[in-house]
């Protein structure tokens, strides 16, 4: 800060102190004329170093610290000034950095991990703890309450596996893990996150290869995903890598789509049969509350009938024959020789009454026939 | 004190020195990592070599010394390193083409040998790395090659990365290498004809499988059906053998009924006419007695 206004052209700093460097150790007292080329003013000014002066320039470094840029603006740089000034911006800067890098507000979710000159030292808990500055002591946080999730496949392709029958399933599934162990997880991985989706493909294959397309679309779900985490679990503290598998979720388990659609005709199938046998059993139903009906309506004649035989059975003969013959043409033909004329009117008009719309009921009269059909 | 301060560039100039040399004799090694210490490039200890079952704390991470421009240090990652083997298409011992994906986890455990055997350049363990890639290669191909498609989809699959393991295991030492775990991510049929025979192969089964399913359900329809006559036959014989002679009067007559639109049920199509001879029994009282 100070230096820049003092040089004109000079050569980079090493070069023109590394002779000075041995002889520069301060043997005169007092700092009437500094061999320094640093201290001597530029346009051979006199160096007039006032105690005002540094009154000042104390007052300004306590006042805001910005004295640094005060310097060289008034153009008298003096010695001991800027040596003050540099002094206490030094000291702010180190003073800043030491607080810095010591102090260390641990989330409550976090912990964080303390190396001392890189050996590992402990781990601290959340709250406020202080530890040696940086170079020395290193802290390293890690969250270890938030779960992350690790979605499979990472985009919305097909993730077709193999099952135990040699067919093909499409699962999409989610890992959620965590980390267990703080000191693990930062010394003992390399690529932790890649080492958790690496695991899972792995071990989700490996189960889901021990199982059957029928069980893995649907009932064996839940005994996939406690397998998988399991084992999961297993291969990564093999690896002591410090994570914990939270949880493992088949979002989605389908044929593939090549073949979804012979897989929907089979439920189709299912319902169709369904269909079939339900029909069926509301047919049993009819025929069966059919005959119950007719059996118990026979039974209950019969019960009367058994009582007077002969009249009921003339009585229903001609209450039969009349509801029969007044819905229909008589004709009565008599032994005494007579023709009987049958109108042919009526055969030729049968089948113009059949292919005719259902008409009015039958009106029945003795001279006329229509058939009303319904 | 304030002489020292006339002299601040000197000053600065031996702090700087002084930084420097310290920090070509004292180095940091982290937890993370282990070194070889060479000297004139010959190798001469390890640092913070891998040891089984150490407590973090108590290894040989921290700070060490060393002759400044004269003893050099190769760093080597001391965690799990992960090599791939992706998509590699392999042939089984029943000749099916599969696309495999695998990983081998490893630790580089004898640093020494490592760099011994890998050149002591900076870069040793990118250079393991590559020098296992093949290695886990020729494994995979090796054991799947003894192996049926099969056993990739049956309990065995364990054994199977287990033997890949120590065959690696076996070509790896030589790089002061331990095998952490080797594991197959994928060996699928890859696209192309033996994925569409395979997922042909599936819809057929599932075709026969709807076939079947509509076929029994018809049957059991069947069943149905005929399990209902047959116990409606039984109510109907069950009541009218009571009187058969009655039974067919009366149903006679019902039939009639019936036939003739007269049991209120709907008209039948078709006009009715009826002669009757005057001998019929419904007109024997038509002409009076006596006659």
């Amino acid at each position: 800060m100070t230096i820049l206004p003092g040089r004109k052209g000079r050569p980079p700093i090493l070069a023109a102190e590394t002779p000075k460097g041995p002889w520069g150790q301060g043997d005169e007292p007092d700092g009437g004329g500094p061999r320094n080329p640093w201290s001597l003013p530029p346009g051979g000014r006199k160096p007039g170093a006032k105690p005002t002066a540094l009154d000042e320039f104390l007052k300004k470094a306590r006042g805001g610290g910005n004295g640094g840029g005060g310097g060289p603006l008034n153009g008298l740089p003096g010695a001991p000034n800027a040596r003050a000034l540099w002094l206490i911006g030094a000291g702010i800067i180190l003073l800043v950095w030491v607080l810095y890098t010591s102090i260390h507000p641990i989330a409550p979710q976090e912990r964080g991990v303390v190396t001392y000159l890189g050996r590992y030292s402990g781990t601290l808990d959340p709250g406020i703890a202080m530890t040696m500055p940086a170079p020395i002591a290193n802290v390293v946080k890690v969250d270890v309450q938030n779960i992350r999730i690790e979605n499979f496949p990472e985009s919305g392709s097909e993730n077709l596996m193999l099952t135990s029958d040699q067919n093909i399933i499409d699962l999409a599934y989610a890992v959620r893990w965590k980390i267990s162990s703080p000191q693990n997880y930062v010394f003992q991985i390399d690529k932790p996150r890649d080492t958790v989706r690496a695991t899972a493909e792995s071990v989700m294959r490996e189960v889901v290869a021990n199982v059957s397309l029928d069980s893995a679309l649907g009932p064996g779900r839940a005994t996939i995903e406690n397998q998988v985490q399991e084992r999961m679990q297993k291969v990564l503290d093999d690896y002591k890598s410090g994570i914990v598998v939270v949880g493992v979720g088949i979002k989605q388990a389908d044929p593939p789509a090549r073949v979804n659609d012979a897989f929907k005709d089979v439920t189709a199938a299912q319902q169709d049969a369904q269909g079939v046998r339900n029909q069926a059993q509301s047919y049993a139903k009819q025929v069966v509350a059919r005959a119950e009906g007719e059996a118990s309506q026979f039974d209950k004649v019969y019960e009367q009938y058994r009582l007077a035989p002969e009249v009921t059975r003339r009585r229903m003969y001609y209450e039969t024959m009349e509801a029969v013959l007044a819905k229909s043409d008589k004709t009565i033909v008599e032994p005494s020789g007579v023709v009987p004329y049958l109108p042919m009117g009526n055969a030729r008009r049968i089948p113009d009454a059949a292919a005719a719309e259902p008409a009015q009921p039958a009106q029945p009269t003795t001279t006329t026939t229509t058939g009303g059909g319904q | 004190m304030s002489g020292l301060w006339r002299h601040p560039i000197a000053l600065g100039l031996a702090a700087l020195i002084f930084v420097i040399l310290l920090a070509a004799t004292v180095t940091i090694v982290p937890e993370t990592q282990q070194a070889v210490v060479l000297r004139f490039e010959q190798p001469v200890r390890t640092v913070n070599a891998w040891k089984p079952n150490e407590q973090f704390g108590r290894t040989g991470a921290g700070p060490i010394l060393r002759i400044p421009f004269i003893d050099r240090l190769v760093w080597l990652n001391k965690r799990v390193l992960d090599v791939d083997y992706d998509n590699q298409q392999v042939l089984s011992s029943d000749q099916l083409r599969l696309e495999v994906d695998a990983y081998a986890r490893f630790r580089i455990i004898d640093p020494l040998k490592a760099v011994n055997a890998t050149g002591s350049t900076s870069q040793t363990e990118t250079a393991i790395t590559e020098a296992l890639r093949p290695l886990l290669g020729s494994s995979i191909r090796n054991e799947l090659g003894n192996q049926p498609f099969a056993t990739l989809l049956s309990p065995e699959r364990d054994e199977v990365m287990d033997n890949i393991q120590t065959r690696l295991q076996r070509l790896a030492t030589q790089y002061g290498v331990q095998i952490v775990d080797v594991r197959i991510k994928h060996a699928d049929l890859p696209d192309g004809s033996p994925l569409d025979r395979a997922l042909a192969r599936m819809a057929t089964a599932r075709q026969q499988q709807a076939i079947t399913i509509r076929a029994q359900g018809q049957k059991d329809a069947q069943i149905i059906r005929g399990e209902a006559d047959a116990a409606s036959a039984r109510i109907y014989a069950q009541s009218f053998t009571k009187d058969a002679d009655f039974y067919d009067f009366y149903r006679a007559m019902q039939s009639y009924r019936h036939t003739f639109g007269a049991d209120g049920g709907p008209a039948p199509s078709g006009a009715t006419s009826i002669i009757l001879s005057p001998n019929n029994s419904y007109l024997r009282e038509f002409e009076g007695r006596g006659r």
